[in-house]
């Protein structure tokens, strides 16, 4: 069924993208490669199950609790280590050395927490709609996801594109000196990127929670690597990118794993990413910078 | 003689997980030195494994030829996703390098010829203590003599400015691509022998998760000297048995060493420099004072 299939990959590709969004933001703004941001992911998936069983909380309530707590964990990150980074101008790897050990040490803390075992959502508040075309099955559930996803991407490019702080933020990504002599609060304006990238991670991590209804410790690990694939086949920075990027994994993802083999549909962002990297390191949509010496 | 034999009996595996982790962290420590940082290792010890596994197992090599294939398998796949690959520089190289790892272990997991998911089981015990104390040493002593070498040498100065090194006539590419397939035989050495000792192999040995603990071992020891990174493995491969009481949380301290050397210790644990200035300092003290 390829309509089903289609469904499928609109649903998982929505995802990666909200989830590379965050990934690419962080890169842009603060040039960190922030390879904590699969454990935030993780842990926002938590944050709503936990806030669901626990508080009887409808999902609504379950999202915005993600969003918030893992928001506040990528600001947390920022200020106890990737300010003090910063502060040093340590090389561009440090940054991405210190956040390996972040995802260990949140990954661990959540397998301590919450066990192994996989968790799930309660599911009589889930919405169980079905919208039935021909032999095609859409659910409410999947609906939602996208919605969810294109509407928090839609705000971020509306706040990027037409508000102050977007123009800021941008102005950071070209050079942050001179957007610190033009009198803009570059540290304030990190901390608020380190926020709100985090928080559509806990979001994201959610949405892929509902969709598989499975919230594990390790299910950061494959989407980071995922996100990498996708940030990089859009350019690194690139928000426009990371959106079509994410699309075009998710669709190659499924199709693959439906019509070539379901073991290697893994392989594909991996290869995918392996293969922009060698032929177009600047991503589909980058530019060539010029190189510095 | 007795309490040595019982010592023996109770921590022979861990002084072998010694040992095969500073083959390990001494193959990252290699590729550092030309200022490449590789996720890759992990997969080449994979790769030297599985060769060294199936040789055992399916054609009865003698275990001196195993171990030179398994070094010579991953230097081969080295070269091959080497030329194009270190084009990139930084971040751009690690990640490539990650899902070139995440590519291998996928490829290990379904293939038939590796056992899939369960791994090669019954693999016999051929490694003795010498064999990875004898490897151990040469490399040891290969690299220390490779550092003062023109390779050595050269190494360096492309670590420390690549355009330098270019205009200064060092093939930059060239040398690149002999760190990371010399840094990827250390690691399939490590791969082989790890594999002839614990009897049993699987492909959960080699992902992500083992490239940051290299990483990690070699960032904690320090890489300003070759002691640097054998500290780090050796503290790495006990600290698990000291933190048995941490249970769940146990994998949490590398994370936090990883941070905490990051923020702190940025020159790791062996700064040769460091030490050096100390001592100075000392017997400047002592013989400064009338």
């Amino acid at each position: 069924m390829l309509e089903q299939q289609l469904i499928n990959a609109l649903t998982l590709g929505s995802v990666y993208a909200l989830f590379a969004l965050g990934f690419t933001l962080v890169f842009g703004v603060l040039e960190v490669i922030n390879l904590s941001h699969g454990a935030v992911f993780m842990l926002g998936s938590y944050t709503a199950v936990t806030v669901m069983t626990r508080f009887k909380a409808p999902l609504s309530i379950g999202i915005l609790a993600a969003l918030l707590v893992s928001g506040l964990i990528g600001l947390a990150i920022d200020a106890l280590i990737l300010r003090r980074l910063r502060a040093r101008h340590a090389p561009h790897l440090i940054p991405m050395i210190a956040t390996i050990g972040v995802t260990t040490v949140l990954t661990s803390a959540a397998q301590g927490l919450f066990g192994v075992e996989v968790q799930r959502f309660p599911t009589e508040v889930l919405p169980t709609g079905e919208f039935v075309f021909g032999e095609v099955h859409l659910r409410t559930l999947e609906l939602g996801i996208v919605g969810v996803a294109f509407l928090l991407m839609g705000l971020l490019f509306l706040v990027m594109r037409h508000t102050r702080q977007g123009r800021a933020l941008r102005a950071i990504a070209e050079s942050p000196k001179a957007a610190a002599l033009l009198g803009i609060n570059v540290e304030g304006l990190f901390m608020l990127t380190s926020f709100v990238a985090a928080a559509l991670g806990g979001v994201a991590g959610v949405l892929i929670g509902l969709n598989f209804n499975a919230v594990t410790p390790m299910m950061g690990q494959p989407i980071l690597h995922k996100g990498i694939a996708v940030v990089i086949l859009g350019g690194m920075g690139d928000i426009r990118g990371a959106l079509f990027g994410g699309l075009f994994l998710g669709f190659a993802e499924v199709l693959s794993k439906a019509y070539l083999s379901s073991q290697m549909g893994d392989a594909v962002a991996f290869g995918l990413l392996f293969l922009i990297l060698l032929v177009r390191p600047v991503g589909l949509f980058g530019r060539v910078l010029e190189r510095k010496a | 003689m007795g309490s040595l034999a019982d010592f023996w009996a109770t921590y022979s595996t861990l002084v072998f997980t010694v040992g095969i982790h500073a083959l390990l962290a001494l193959s990252l420590w290699l590729t550092l030195s030309c200022g490449l940082l590789s996720l890759a290792n992990a997969a080449f010890m994979g790769i030297g494994a599985y060769t060294a596994a199936l040789l055992t197992l399916h054609l009865h090599w003698p275990f001196p030829a195993v171990l030179a294939a398994g070094a010579v398998a991953p230097a081969v796949v080295a070269l091959v996703i080497g030329a194009p690959t270190l084009r990139l520089s930084g971040v751009y190289l690690a990640m490539a390098t990650l899902a070139f790892g995440e590519m291998t272990r996928i490829l290990i997991l379904n293939l038939d010829i590796t056992g899939g998911p369960e791994g090669l089981n019954g693999i016999p015990l051929a490694t003795a203590w010498w064999h990875i104390a004898l490897i151990l040493a040469g490399a040891g002593y290969a690299l220390a003599r490779l550092r003062r070498s023109r390779l050595g040498r050269a190494f360096e100065a492309i670590r420390e400015d690549e355009v330098a090194a270019r205009l200064m006539g060092i093939h930059v590419e060239g040398h690149k691509l002999a760190a990371f397939t010399l840094g990827a035989i250390l690691a399939g050495l490590a791969g082989a022998l790890n594999a002839h000792f614990t009897f049993f192999i699987s492909p959960r040995e080699y992902g992500f998760e083992n490239a940051v603990d290299i990483l990690t071992m070699t960032i904690l020891g320090g890489t300003s000297s070759l002691i640097g990174p054998v500290l780090g493995a050796s503290i790495l491969a006990l600290l698990p048995e000291l933190m048995r009481f941490l249970h769940a949380y146990r994998l949490a301290v590398n994370g936090l060493i990883l941070i905490v050397v990051v923020l702190f210790l940025p020159t790791g644990l062996w700064d040769s420099r460091r030490l050096r200035q100390m001592l100075s300092d000392r017997r400047s003290r002592r013989g400064g004072k009338p």
